[in-house]
């Protein structure tokens, strides 16, 4: 090992979360113990208090996501961490942060469901809870890592991401990528870049504190500065008061909207589709058997390749349009009964056809059944 | 070595997902790709109990052990449950304190008595997993010893690297006495 | 205070007039709220308002501080947020018996365990208003509502003694009648250190007065001043006296370790480490 390499770490998926969150910054975390997501509170509740931030284990997971909104409105880098069950339940405060505009971070550690499901088995049956979970239009970012280091540089980069559009941002681990432990190399602090909430230049009697700015998001003062400002879930103007008008309903909706929509790029990775014939669009850990799949696949002389979508949310529109263009056929795999595949469906539009590989039976999709399915359509 | 797979099996409580995390740790420090994984839940609890990881000298796409080429069974249940899955060159250790049924098999078969010689000369039967990891490492060359010792060093309980690295001297010792015959 | 001068320094006056029933007794309990706040000279900037949903919870949106509604039940599990992160700023929540004691009863007696340094003052006026007249848990037994038109088949908390059960180091009961008393109570709640709570019991002449056959605001006012016993004056009276009557003012006064003050120990032991 040369003298400029550093020493790789073993770390399990939630434990490099942790770190993550503290490389960005982290000084609030609320939670509620919730298999397989807790060794992320239980890092937390160990590490924070070191680095003068704030834990807290709240009476349910409602009051967890509340505390993490509240801790944010205040200036804190807050997060908190689930597993289904959990993230249902913090749907509604999920759905406040996006409409009242406040930065936070939501670790979701999928297993299997609905309900009680097996809670120790993986499951990638969240991505559209992640996307349409709580209840109305709204903006979301969603973020899947496929590795243990990558857990550690998304979790960075949700914090980010929700300081940047004011929005609430949702790591969507899967137990697989949670709970594996594999080496890696934490980034130090001087190679990380974190963003910081815009601040208002305004002084507090001209503060706007929903008037956008041409990014689409308005500086966000906290509480305790000064401003003076008042913050709703109610359908709100520029001052953030409501006015019960559905005009403004539209023009917030379709600004919190566009604000996501017309200024995030969507994270995608894309391995050996150039001359690709065949696509595999697989995410989290089943991109890694897919990866396997594919060059088993090439071993044998099929051209085949894989996008993975490391933001699902948005999902990449424009990778899989243009890769429906040039690929005979797209195979999907996931542990779920088919969710990421509607999106590559309706990316596809027809272009390419588009098949499906799922499994519910608590186990990963392994390289030989996708390498099955490739042969099966090639 | 492109990619060596191994599975560490036995009941729940014998320390057998420490023993995995240490293994991997050690393949870590020696600049290798390592993932470790294991079974949660019920399965855990009692029972036949796993941890799994893989070394490699490139990237690890997928992170589950299907064929393993090493299995330590540490309990008869777990021999039995896991054996099918051992590749047919590949390498079996069990304890004999716990595998009194050595089941047929092409692999090549290590029946060494590891939580008998962890009772007898340490009189704990808590650290026969590192005197498995010992042995297990000794056979198979999947790591370096000194960077298992550092790796078990630095993932026991404070206060008991004396006795640990005793165990893993038997453990070392035990394979080497194996290799030798 | 002359009234100007605190609305000025203290309300949105472009805001009012408020969005209030005639009769109903919510704006009497946010004067109290604002005169309790100026007589304890908290600063503006640094004062935090926090509310659930419902008619009380529409009480921020008139007031100048840092103000926050949010969802229904958990302004408690909000505040603790704010509280926590901040530990600096005066956080006081204001609440409804359906927002505080049905769907947010949970935060509620977990605020009162940790006794955490928050003031929470309940508009009881034992019903859903904004929803136009469903029974809570402190409408009481028998009374009617739009879900009870057969009268109602619960029994009403007694939420002062579960808040006391639960911890609370500072418990009161006021009423919208008893003013001067009001004001009284909720500004020791904000002097003292730790979980304060204030149920004030007031009139919803337009859904539970109408739907029982109360009268007018000013019957229900009466109704307060004749029902409302002061402490020493209950524990004077014999049980039978008591009837159908209920106790006001400081019910519960305690020290007890403060939630936040005892995490910022772990703090400084973990930076001494």
């Amino acid at each position: 090992m040369g003298e400029n390499e550093r020493q790789a770490v073993l770390m399990s998926g939630n434990e490099a979360c942790v770190e993550g969150a503290l490389l960005a910054g982290i000084n609030f975390f609320a939670g509620y113990p919730i298999t397989p997501s807790t060794e992320i509170a239980e890092g937390l509740a160990e590490r924070l208090p070191r680095h003068g931030g704030k834990f807290i284990q709240m009476e349910d997971e409602i009051a967890s996501m509340a505390a993490v909104v509240g801790a944010s409105l205040a200036g804190a880098k807050a997060m908190t961490a689930t597993s289904g069950p959990g993230f249902s339940l913090k749907q509604e405060n999920i759905g406040f942060a996006a409409m009242a505009e406040v930065p936070c971070v939501v670790v979701n550690v999928q297993r299997y469901g609905p309900s009680t499901g097996l809670p120790t088995s993986p499951a990638q049956g969240d991505i559209m809870q992640a996307r349409w979970g709580t209840h109305g239009d709204h903006p979301m970012i969603a973020l899947m890592p496929a590795s243990v280091q990558e857990s550690l540089t998304l979790t960075i980069e949700a914090f980010n991401l929700a300081e940047k559009f004011r929005t609430p941002v949702i790591l969507l681990l899967d137990e697989v990528v949670g709970h594996m432990r594999e080496g890696i190399v934490p980034p130090r602090k001087e190679e990380i870049m974190i963003k910081k909430r815009k601040k208002p230049t305004a002084p507090p009697e001209e503060y706007l504190p929903y008037r956008a700015e041409p990014d689409g998001v308005p500086p966000m003062a906290n509480f305790g500065d000064g401003y003076r400002f008042h913050v709703t879930g109610l359908v709100h103007d520029e001052t953030g008061f409501p006015r019960g008008r559905g005009s403004d309903g539209d023009y917030l909706v379709r600004r919190l909207t566009n604000k996501v929509k017309n200024h995030f790029v969507p994270m995608v990775e894309e391995y050996l589709t150039e001359d690709a014939e065949i696509a595999v669009v697989a995410c989290g850990s089943v991109a890694r058997s897919a990866k396997r799949a594919v060059n088993l696949g090439r071993e044998q002389g099929i051209k085949v390749g894989l996008v993975r979508p490391i933001s699902i949310w948005p999902f990449p529109e424009k990778a899989i349009k243009d890769l429906a263009g040039k690929v005979r056929a797209i195979v999907v795999p996931e542990m779920n009964l088919g969710q990421v595949a509607l999106e590559v469906e309706r990316c596809a539009c027809g272009k390419a056809v588009v098949y499906r590989l799922n499994r519910i039976d608590a186990e990963l999709i392994t390289p030989d059944e996708i390498l099955a399915k490739i042969q099966e359509v090639k | 070595m492109a990619q060596l797979e191994i599975r560490l099996s036995g009941f729940g409580g014998q320390g057998l997902i420490t023993a995995g995390i240490i293994l991997a740790d050690a393949a870590i420090r020696e600049g290798k790709q390592a993932v470790q994984s294991q079974s949660y839940g019920p399965e855990a609890r009692g029972g036949a109990s796993k941890a799994e990881v893989i070394i490699s000298d490139t990237a690890i796409d997928y992170p589950k052990v299907k064929e393993p080429s090493v299995l330590l069974a540490m309990s008869q249940e777990a021999c039995d449950k896991y054996l099918e899955s051992l590749r047919d060159d590949g390498i079996l250790i069990i304890d004999s304190y716990y595998v009194k049924k050595v089941p047929e098999t092409r692999a090549r078969v290590y029946s060494l008595p590891i939580t008998e010689l962890a009772r007898e000369k340490l009189g704990k039967v808590i650290v026969a997993n590192i005197v498995a990891l010992g042995a297990t490492v000794e056979i198979t060359g999947a790591v370096g010893q000194g960077t298992l010792e550092e790796a078990v060093l630095s993932r026991v309980p404070g206060g008991t690297e004396e006795l640990n690295r005793q165990a893993l001297a038997i453990g070392f010792q035990l394979g080497r006495k194996q290799l030798e015959k | 205070m002359a009234v100007k001068e605190l609305l000025d320094r203290y309300t949105r006056m472009e805001k009012l007039p408020h969005i209030w029933c005639p009769g109903c007794g919510h704006g009497i309990i946010l004067g109290s709220v604002l005169r309790a706040i100026q007589r304890q000279n908290l600063e503006p900037d640094k004062t935090t308002i926090v509310s659930g949903i419902g008619c009380s919870s529409r009480a921020p949106g008139y007031m100048k501080f840092d103000t926050l509604h949010t969802t229904h039940g958990r302004a408690l599990a909000f505040a603790t947020g704010v509280k926590l992160a901040r530990p600096e700023l005066n956080v006081i929540v204001l609440s409804g018996d359906g927002d505080c004691a049905a769907i947010g009863g949970n935060h509620l007696i977990h605020a009162a365990r940790r006794n955490i340094n928050l003031t929470t003052v309940v508009f009881n006026n034992s019903i859903y208003g904004m929803t136009s007249g469903q029974y809570s848990p402190l409408t009481p037994h028998k009374r009617f509502a739009t879900t009870a038109p057969y009268g109602n088949v619960d029994h009403p908390f007694d939420l002062c003694q579960l808040v006391i059960a639960a911890g609370a180091t500072y418990v009161a009961r006021g009423t919208a009648y008893h003013t001067q008393m009001l004001i009284d109570l909720i500004a020791k709640g904000i002097e003292r250190k730790g979980f304060s709570f204030i149920e004030v019991v007031t009139q919803c002449p337009t859904y539970y007065g109408r739907k029982n056959k109360l009268g007018s605001a000013i019957d229900m006012l009466n109704w307060q001043k004749e029902h409302g016993v002061p402490v020493k004056a209950a524990a004077k009276l014999p049980p039978e006296k008591m009837e159908g009557k209920f106790v006001i003012g400081e019910l519960h006064c305690t020290q007890r370790p403060e939630y936040v003050e005892e995490y910022q120990r772990i703090i400084d032991r973990m930076e001494r480490e």
